[in-house]
């Protein structure tokens, strides 16, 4: 493939990739709104358009209309470089993430991932822990007590959990043998799906508590606990600069969506028949369909439990969740070298 | 293509370096060197170690600095000042500086420009399985003990951070006439427990202030 | 286009001497701190490229080992300044001038 092509196509992917994944953020926030409404006895948004399906891009266009305030107390370069750090790092985890087998176009064979590496899990951990820079900093540069406490909960919270998370994929990992997404998928091929094929479970319960911990949702949302720091961490940002955050977040939920789905639900693998071009979509049709269970499992939580307290949050990340990774690790490494 | 992004990459990597000096501010600072660490990274890439390059965003950037970040966070460490101290530093170092590194890098360029073979770019030799299986075998007793290590680190951070309580919890009971002094010092604390505890602050206070 | 080893090395010389540049001149404890990692990433850099240049692993290897007693010295490290911090109330190393908290 000549390298003008192989650019071309890079991009094009990259532009349709961040284009799903910003649509899909934008009407997330809308499904989440609708359910939680739903689940307390509400209508939730249903003015704009039918059913309320324009409220996203009435949001939006909100944003971007509003007013940028700066705050005149703040540390400036960091204040605005925050978000963007933030922003910029939870996309930048889309680029390693498969959705499907690959597509031929014309006489180019286009695998459904922008770029497949042998280390994609490693680069997925690496920017996840990364981005904790992103809330840390734009805690710190507000100069406001409420951010910086959301901050400091953020960070040790980040950092804490990030064990757990990590040590949860071990035992895939020793399964499939192999960093890269496609081979562990490829590994969990025909119904063999890491959740119960190699017995991870206990790993997928643990991976569950701990993304949710990392994308400081429910019920462990305590750097942005709107009721005790007003919002935590964004608390002086406002209008894109909030927006950036607000993307960050969703966009952080999907990529641990799809990285569970990868990584213990067999990722596209589902009945496939019919016609060939059937044969491509319905694998993509299953990957949508489980991120979409994930992010249905996230607002139904959100809508029934309540917040942790900070001292059980970390007595649950460190005394509940490290040991049950770690004794997974054992198990399933015992219960390997012992069959294999 | 691989000179280009070398170039590239050691120009930001200096220009951190650099920034990480001239900076005043601490965290100012800690930004500075993750930039270093970051295109380190992709010089590691470069040069065929992915695992390598991996673990060096996830350690270090990721949870080392974060560690930094967060210290200084914590602490509020505002900007530094500039002392007698630092200026006579700036001045010796400075040549000293260039010195040292005119050294090393007569050395090093003198002692390997010739002809050695070259790195070609996309060529990797540390697969992650190629490091493990080197890890647990060749390497398994030094990694043991960097375990117990990791150990003993944890241990002594916990200790040294850890809040230095009063020596031993007072479980006596209080005595009459102690009581309305005691009660009187609670103030608006209002609890026997509060005014103890903060009679024994001030008693921390004032020990620390004979020691100055 | 490929890069002579030298080039690699020379990178990681002029990092290492900012680091001791860094360690001699900042006044901040923390800074101070950070200029030793610095210098361990140089001292990383060439380790990984002579890997590369001698087709061996244990370079790689030797980078993973520095990594951990960085970590635990970060860890011990930074507790070390903030106990010291509680009780001088200065991050300037010219004010921590007695050899007790």
């Amino acid at each position: 493939m000549p390298l003008s092509q192989y650019i071309l196509i890079a991009v094009v992917k990259i532009a349709i990739a961040l284009f799903v994944l910003l649509t899909a953020c934008a009407y997330v926030v809308l499904a989440e709104r609708k359910l939680i409404a739903r689940m307390q006895n509400r209508w939730g948004p249903t003015r704009v358009g039918p059913f309320g399906f324009l409220q996203p891009l009435a949001d939006g266009l909100k944003f971007i209309l509003k007013e940028d305030l700066i705050p005149s107390h703040v540390y400036k370069p960091l204040y605005i470089a925050a978000p963007m750090l933030s922003l910029t790092l939870a996309l930048t985890a889309i680029a390693v993430i498969p959705i499907g087998q690959s597509v031929t176009i014309g006489n180019a064979n286009i695998p459904l991932q922008i770029t497949d590496v042998n280390i994609a899990l490693l680069i997925i951990l690496g920017l996840t822990s990364v981005g904790v820079y992103g809330i840390a900093l734009a805690g710190w540069a507000s100069n406001s007590k409420y951010s910086l406490l959301g901050s400091l909960r953020a960070s040790a919270q980040m950092i804490s959990y990030e064990l757990a998370l990590g040590l949860s994929l071990i035992g895939v990992l020793i399964g499939a043998g192999s960093f890269s997404l496609r081979e562990i998928v490829n590994s969990q091929a025909g119904w063999h799906w890491n959740l119960w094929y190699r017995g991870q479970f206990v790993a997928f319960f643990v991976y569950l508590m701990a993304a949710f911990a990392e994308t400081n949702r429910v019920p462990f949302d305590l750097p942005e606990a709107e009721t005790e720091l007003v919002a935590g961490y964004h608390t002086e940002y406002s209008a894109m600069k909030f927006a950036m955050f607000f993307v960050a977040e969703y966009a952080n939920m999907f990529t641990v969506a799809c990285l569970a789905t990868l990584l213990f639900l067999g990722g596209w693998d589902g009945p496939v028949f019919g016609p060939a071009w059937l044969m491509v979509v319905l694998p993509v049709l299953w990957f949508v369909l489980k991120v979409i269970l994930f992010i249905f499992v996230y607002i139904w939580i959100r809508g029934t439990l309540p917040r942790f307290r900070y001292d059980q949050l970390m007595a649950f990340g460190w005394k509940f969740l490290l040991p049950l990774a770690l004794a997974n690790i054992l198990i399933t490494s015992l219960v390997i070298g012992l069959t294999a | 293509m691989h000179l280009g992004l070398f170039i590239a990459f050691a120009v930001i990597c200096v220009a951190g370096a650099i920034s990480l000096v001239a900076q005043r501010h601490p965290i100012n600072s800690a930004l500075s060197l993750i930039v270093v660490m970051g295109s380190l990274a992709v010089l590691y890439l470069l040069l065929g170690a992915e695992f390598v390059a991996a673990i060096q965003l996830i350690v270090y950037a990721g949870a080392i600095m974060v560690l930094f970040v967060f210290v200084i966070m914590l602490l509020n460490a505002g900007a530094e000042e500039r002392t007698r101290g630092s200026r006579v530093a700036m001045a010796l170092g400075v040549p000293g500086l260039i010195v040292v590194a005119g050294v090393l890098m007569y050395t090093l360029a003198g002692h390997t420009a010739a002809g050695q073979d070259q790195l070609a770019i996309g060529a990797t030799y540390g697969p992650p399985v190629a490091i493990g299986r080197s890890l647990f075998r060749e390497f398994l007793l030094p990694f043991e003990v960097t375990s117990i290590l990791i150990l003993i680190a944890i241990m002594g951070a916990v200790l040294l951070a850890r809040y230095h309580a009063a020596p031993a919890p007072e479980t006596r009971a209080i005595d009459p006439d102690e009581a309305g002094d005691l009660l009187q010092l609670a103030g608006t604390h209002g609890s026997a427990a509060g005014a103890r505890e903060r009679r024994r602050a001030e008693h921390r206070m004032r020990e620390r202030e004979v020691t100055r | 286009m490929t890069v002579p080893l030298s080039y690699y090395l020379v990178l990681s010389a002029i990092l290492f001497s900012l680091g001791v540049l860094a360690f001699v001149v900042k006044r901040n404890i923390i800074t101070v701190f950070m200029s030793i990692e610095l210098m361990l990433n140089a001292v990383n850099l060439s380790f990984v490229s002579f890997a590369a240049h001698w087709h061996r692993l244990s370079g790689q290897i030797f980078v993973f080992f520095v990594m951990v007693v960085a970590a635990a010295e970060a860890a011990v490290g930074l507790a070390i300044i903030i106990a010291v911090f509680r009780t001088r109330e200065t991050l300037n190393i010219d004010r921590v001038n007695l050899l007790k908290l």
